[in-house]
């Protein structure tokens, strides 16, 4: 199910931040990447994401998205660690032998988030949606 | 390209374009004690006659390897070339062509460059090559760099004391201000011991350099080696002779996750130690993080085969700080070389050549160390080259000795390996012949 793109918090480069309470007391994180930011991505046709149990820190890449143009890291909203990894987006498609990308471009609010994070530490500093929207509409 | 005069009224003209009074008035931003305030010391302009005859003079100071009888290698070596190689690469579509890489004009280089790549993939049995970097040195920090990302290790790098002296001091200098622990392995007996390796290698460690056949001219236990390697979940990465591949397994074969080489053996003059050609390949789970260029095969929007540069995204003009290395060119016209020199030698050509390396190395190795006055440095299995030991300890008297007889005799060793002061590396490539080897023989070890 797709998560209400209203109801998420953003960070300034454009990747989306859903927070839960998880396991333990700790927050769970799942972070995706904007509608905004794929559309301006073009064509995709890599993701590098962290595998479990790598440890993120705020602001530090956590990974890249690649198009046809070019590639561009994704920066890590949190201190945490790597709980879960959205495999649709590593696993080739067997019929094809490549990764299958439309799960981003058509859902990046639900099938295409990319890792959920044990939140350990801080965050950084996020956007809601409308002030998100505010930026990225001056960016056009 | 047409020849553009630059005479003092086009000066003029070009400095009324941009409103600028001098030429002086365009550097007027730079301090004054930085600039030169006074002409070039450079001689007065020589007519054609004169400036030929000059450029001969200073050539002929040269001492090429072509005027003696030639057993230096380490890393640059005599082999034959074969007239097609001039030949075709003489083509000035090749000579001359600048970046020859925008798809609209540039499919004949591009795909002799994809052939290219997938020569060197069959013959190291790699998934991917690039297009070729500068030289093996250069390929062989970039491969580390490489293992570096992809495994997620970029604190500890292994080195076998076997490899090329010169290749460790470049793969030093590149790690000079990263945060790395460059650990180099001894290798007393000629090759990597394999419990030395297995002390060193642990979950820290990013990858092993390995130089295969090593600088020594010994072959190392590779399959071995890279077992120990990816138990530690470490890369192998191999600097090997393309030469030896007519003969050895190839290193995708025997564990190798990226293979780089010096190219020169494949259709390039020793040329005064470059430019030549840096040969790089790897495993699929390595290609986004290849350094340099890659061309693709596509189809245009006819249908039609044709070849595009390719995964151009993580380089430096698109990605700037962030590019996967600082190197954004190829040596396209020595690749193009190489590619037109396996061409013509084919699998069989190429095992020819590295069967009579290895058997004249052979018989000159026995040759020189019949009388007993040289030994043999190490106990290890050999293919072009190997090391002896003069039991005098004189080694330049021998080279001066073979030098006044016209031979270059091999490459002393002190100068990389105080402990091998006393020992010289020989070369012995399929343009060898007995006689000269008999002759070194007689001058060395008589």
């Amino acid at each position: 199910m797709s998560l209400d793109p209203k109801s998420l918090k953003y960070t300034t480069t454009h990747e989306w931040i859903y927070l839960e309470d998880g396991p333990g007391g700790a927050k769970t994180a799942t972070v995706g990447v904007s509608d905004f930011a794929i559309q301006a991505l073009t064509d995709l046709v890599h993701v590098e994401l962290p595998e479990v149990g790598r440890k993120l820190q705020v602001g530090k890449p956590l990974g890249e998205v690649e198009s046809v143009k070019a590639v561009s890291d994704l920066y890590s909203p949190v201190d945490g660690e790597v709980i879960a990894v959205n495999q649709a987006l590593i696993l080739p498609d067997p019929k094809t032998k490549s990764v299958n990308f439309d799960v981003l471009t058509d859902d990046p609010y639900g099938t295409g988030w990319l890792v959920k994070i044990r939140v350990t530490g801080g965050q950084s500093e996020l956007l809601d949606y409308e002030t998100y929207k505010k930026q990225c509409e001056e960016l056009e | 390209m047409p020849y553009f005069l630059n005479n003092a009224d086009d000066q003029r003209a070009m400095l009324k374009a941009i409103g600028v009074e001098s030429i002086d008035d365009l550097f007027a931003m730079l301090p004054r004690e930085l600039r030169l305030d006074r002409p070039l010391d450079v001689p007065p302009a020589l007519g054609e006659l004169e400036l030929t005859s000059h450029m001969s003079e200073l050539a002929a100071k040269n001492d090429p390897a072509g005027s003696g009888i030639c057993f230096l290698g380490g890393g640059s070596y005599d082999h034959f070339i074969p007239a097609v190689v001039d030949y075709i690469a003489s083509r000035s579509e090749f000579v001359t062509s600048y970046t020859p890489y925008q798809p609209e004009v540039s499919q004949g280089n591009l795909q002799v460059l994809f052939e290219y790549q997938t020569l060197i993939a069959q013959l190291t049995g790699m998934d991917y090559a690039n297009s070729s970097l500068y030289d093996g040195g250069s390929a062989a920090t970039e491969a580390v760099l490489m293992a570096m990302s992809v495994t997620r290790r970029p604190g500890r790098v292994l080195v076998a004391g076997s490899v090329h002296p010169d290749y460790r001091q470049i793969l030093a200098t590149y790690l000079t201000n990263l945060d790395v622990e460059l650990v180099t392995l001894e290798t007393p007996g000629g090759t990597l011991d394999e419990e030395t390796l297995r002390l060193a290698a642990n979950d820290k460690t990013a990858c092993l350099l390995l130089q295969q056949p090593n600088f020594f001219g010994c072959v190392e236990k590779m399959e071995t080696l890279a077992k120990i390697v990816h138990a530690a979940g470490a890369a192998l990465v191999t600097v090997v002779d393309p030469i030896s591949l007519g003969l050895l397994k190839r290193p995708g074969d025997a564990g190798a996750d990226i293979v780089v080489a010096e190219g020169q053996s494949l259709g390039t003059p020793m040329q005064f130690g470059g430019p030549y050609l840096g040969i790089l390949a790897c495993r699929e789970q390595f290609l986004r993080r290849m350094p340099g260029r890659l061309v693709g095969q596509t189809v245009d929007r006819h249908g039609r085969r044709c070849w595009v540069l390719t995964l151009q995204t993580r380089e430096q003009h698109i990605r700037r700080d962030k590019a996967t290395s600082n190197i954004c060119t190829n040596q396209a016209l020595l690749a193009v070389r190489a590619a037109i020199y396996l061409a013509t030698m084919g699998p069989t050509g190429l095992a020819d050549v590295a069967n009579l390396c290895l058997q004249k190395a052979h018989y000159a190795a026995q040759r020189l160390t019949a009388t007993g006055r040289l030994k043999l440095a190490f106990q290890q299995p050999t293919f072009k080259e190997f090391v002896v030991r003069a039991s005098n300890g004189r080694v330049d008297e021998l080279l001066a000795k073979a030098q006044a007889a016209g031979i270059f005799a091999g490459l002393p060793l002190g100068r990389w390996y105080p402990e091998l002061k006393d020992c010289l590396l020989l070369a012995v490539t399929e343009k060898r012949t007995k006689a000269e080897i008999d002759r070194l023989a007689g001058i060395l070890s008589e």
